[in-house]
């Protein structure tokens, strides 16, 4: 027994004893040269990286392919795109797609209804937000924090609360209802969105971050705060100021239930719901959508939000790092 | 040993007179920086009334289509038949709950049961689906974005597209490309309605779909420059630790990336509870046989917005049913956020 047992821990032992110089060896036993691991390395590093490529690239095509099937579904006839066999080129280009757009839809209408609100909507935002941010950065009075707080604890409420009241706000404004003009409903869709709580933060974070020295500055050469805010602190926030701007048009180019729920008629509606409207619907084809025009129309809509993209791909993307909602 | 105790003393007197040069020079430091500060608020707090001035216009604004709002909305679900045009109502009731939960039966005598049908559980479902499965896929792609070199910057673009586009728009050519006789069933060699005359499982593929490319974008966007700004020495130590490329990613990655993650998590949660637009977008009504048919695509924003003229009353008390669910959770998220997230 006491032999058996002895073994046993002889055999115990010995690996132990082996392994600890088998792994400073390793290298040496596989007969590989520090620059053949090197080269090994380096293989799995090009393997690794072909791997990454090849899945981002398929995403990548996911993400775009939805609007390259808008572009040339857009381009194609109604035959072709209800066909059993599917293609990824249209046939025929049919550019009268285009052309009934403008002609049928009121593309133009819908485009100007939605400028117009994004240019007051936004100018509206961008003074509001500038003088509350003022207000919270740099000018000190009773009861600023927990007033900021309050500003920020509405950030929690979910918009829906607030649309079944506004409704009702608005109507009794006399924006809606008998008799509504279009100013009335420019007015309705509008004055409610001139303020918003979660740009007064990003403003005020700019804000602060300007130096002391330049306001005492202001103050030895005698400006009043107003001066100061227009001269230094607007200038030197203007990066933010833009991502606000376009951000804030991107949001009035999407809005859709607001306008939907305030408009009686369909010419003072903006751009999102005349594309859901019914002017794509083919009486005369049972009731079915004409997916052509509507694509169509589609495209008319997102060409101008990725012309602003391009242009401004800089500011949208850090505007919406640091704020992140859309509208 | 009395002596040593008596000698002792005076020791502890030069220690006194020690801290006592430290406190002084803490304190030169201090005063420097308060002179500072109260030259600025001096000036500033002679602006008291400017103050109020400056904040007038966002807080009338605020007063009138925020704080209002909310608490009227709060008023109108427990009044009975509210209704907007006059701001008439019939007394004060708690049924509006029980209705829209199917329990008790409306003024006119029938018990609808749509929004615990439909509304309550596609808002859950589209919420326990879309946000994991996006969140999860947009640090996959951030982490395999931030390790690649060569047009890194024109595929961050690429994934960013999805964000500069209308909703409606791009939610109708989903509905194009998920045609029965579209693109997809096409590839797949299937015959499957997804969208009109679907049933609600198939229905909600699409929905799913569309949702989580919709919201890939700006995750993507908030996880990369999180990763940019961790330190390259934690990948260098993990290095030398031999750990393998799994083992980084979630034991140092998504650690150092959870305050991005938490954000991400309570914003998406959110806005998944809130979705509307997509619906109308994808199936142009409250479900897959178009505007008139059974809602079984409905979520308790889209019963919001069609009970809202109609039965007003019914409306507000399922807003006021989401604040409640959406307070609950995002509590739920910050006290999970309070052991799970390192700042």
């Amino acid at each position: 027994m006491k032999n058996v047992f002895k073994k046993f821990l002889k055999k115990e032992e010995k690996p132990a004893l082996v392994e600890k110089p088998k792994i400073v060896l390793s290298i040496e036993d596989s007969g590989k040269t520090v620059d053949a691991i090197k080269r090994s390395q380096k293989i799995g590093h090009i393997v690794m990286m072909t791997i990454t490529y090849a899945f981002i690239l398929f995403l990548a095509l996911m993400m775009v392919f939805p609007f390259y099937w808008m572009i040339i579904t857009s381009l194609k006839q109604r035959s072709e795109i209800i066909a059993t066999t599917q293609t990824f080129f249209p046939s025929i280009v049919m550019w009268s797609n285009y052309v009934y757009v403008f002609q049928v839809f009121d593309f133009t209408n819908y485009m100007f209804n939605t400028i117009v609100v994004a240019i007051f909507s936004t100018l509206g935002t961008l003074l509001t937000t500038i003088f509350a941010g003022f207000a919270f950065a740099r000018l000190k009075f009773k009861g600023r924090e927990p007033l900021f707080m309050l500003f920020l604890m509405t950030m929690m409420i979910p918009g829906e609360m607030m649309v079944i009241s506004n409704f009702i706000t608005v109507a009794s404004f006399g924006w809606v209802g008998e008799g509504q003009t279009l100013m009335d409903a420019y007015a309705a869709m509008i004055v409610p969105f001139w303020v918003s709580v979660f740009y007064i933060y990003l403003l005020r974070q700019t804000f602060k971050q300007i130096p002391n020295e330049l306001y005492l500055a202001a103050k030895v050469d005698g400006k009043s705060d107003w001066n100061f805010l227009w001269k230094v602190m607007v200038p030197l926030a203007a990066p933010s100021l833009i991502s606000i701007t376009i951000l804030k048009f991107m949001g009035t180019w999407n809005s859709y239930v607001w306008p939907q729920l305030i408009t009686l008629n369909e010419d003072y509606q903006l751009i999102s719901n005349g594309l859901r409207g019914s002017a794509f619907v083919n009486n005369d084809a049972g009731g079915q959508v004409e997916y052509g025009y509507q694509m169509a129309a589609s495209v008319c809509v997102t060409v101008p939000l990725f012309l602003l993209f391009v242009f401004f791909r800089k500011y949208i993307m850090r505007g919406v790092g640091r704020a992140g909602i859309k509208g | 040993m009395a002596e040593a105790l008596v000698k002792e003393k005076p020791s502890l007197g030069y220690h006194e007179e020690k801290t006592d040069t430290v406190i002084r020079l803490v304190s030169t430091r201090k005063r420097k920086k308060e002179y500072q500060v109260t030259g600025i608020q001096d000036i500033a707090s002679e602006n008291n009334w400017k103050a109020w001035l400056y904040l007038a216009p966002v807080i009338i604004l605020v007063a009138v289509f925020l704080l209002y709002p909310l608490v009227n909305t709060m008023f109108i679900a427990f009044t009975e038949n509210y209704k907007y045009a006059t701001g008439e109502y019939d007394g004060f009731t708690i049924n509006n709950f029980g209705v829209i939960l199917g329990l008790t039966p409306t003024t006119s005598g029938a018990v609808v049961t749509d929004f615990v049908d439909y509304a309550i559980p596609n808002t859950f479902l589209i919420v326990f689906l879309t946000v994991p499965v996006s969140t999860l896929l947009a640090l996959i792609i951030a982490v395999a974005l931030n390790s690649i070199k060569w047009f890194q910057k024109f595929l961050q673009t690429v994934f960013f597209l999805p964000y500069v586009t209308n909703g409606i728009a791009i939610g109708m050519v989903f509905s194009v490309i998920f045609d029965q006789q579209g693109v997809i069933n096409y590839i797949f060699g299937t015959d499957t309605a997804w969208v009109f005359g679907a049933t609600r499982a198939m229905g909600f593929v699409p929905l799913c779909i569309y949702i989580v490319w919709s919201s890939i974008p700006f995750k993507i966007l908030v996880l990369l420059s999180g990763l940019q700004g961790i330190d390259k020495q934690y990948y260098q130590a993990a290095q030398i630790d031999a750990a393998g490329h799994a083992k980084t990613l979630w034991r140092i990655t998504v650690p150092l990336l959870s305050p991005q993650i938490m954000y991400l998590l309570v914003t998406s949660f959110i806005g998944a509870f809130k979705e509307y637009t997509s619906i109308v977008a994808l199936f142009n009504g409250p479900g897959t046989s178009g505007k008139y048919g059974v809602p079984n695509m409905y979520t308790i924003v889209y019963y919001i917005y069609d009970n809202l003229s109609t039965s007003t009353s019914y409306a507000a008390a399922a807003a006021v049913f989401l604040f409640a669910i959406i307070l609950i959770f995002t509590f739920l998220q910050f006290a999970v956020s309070k052991t799970r997230v390192h700042y």
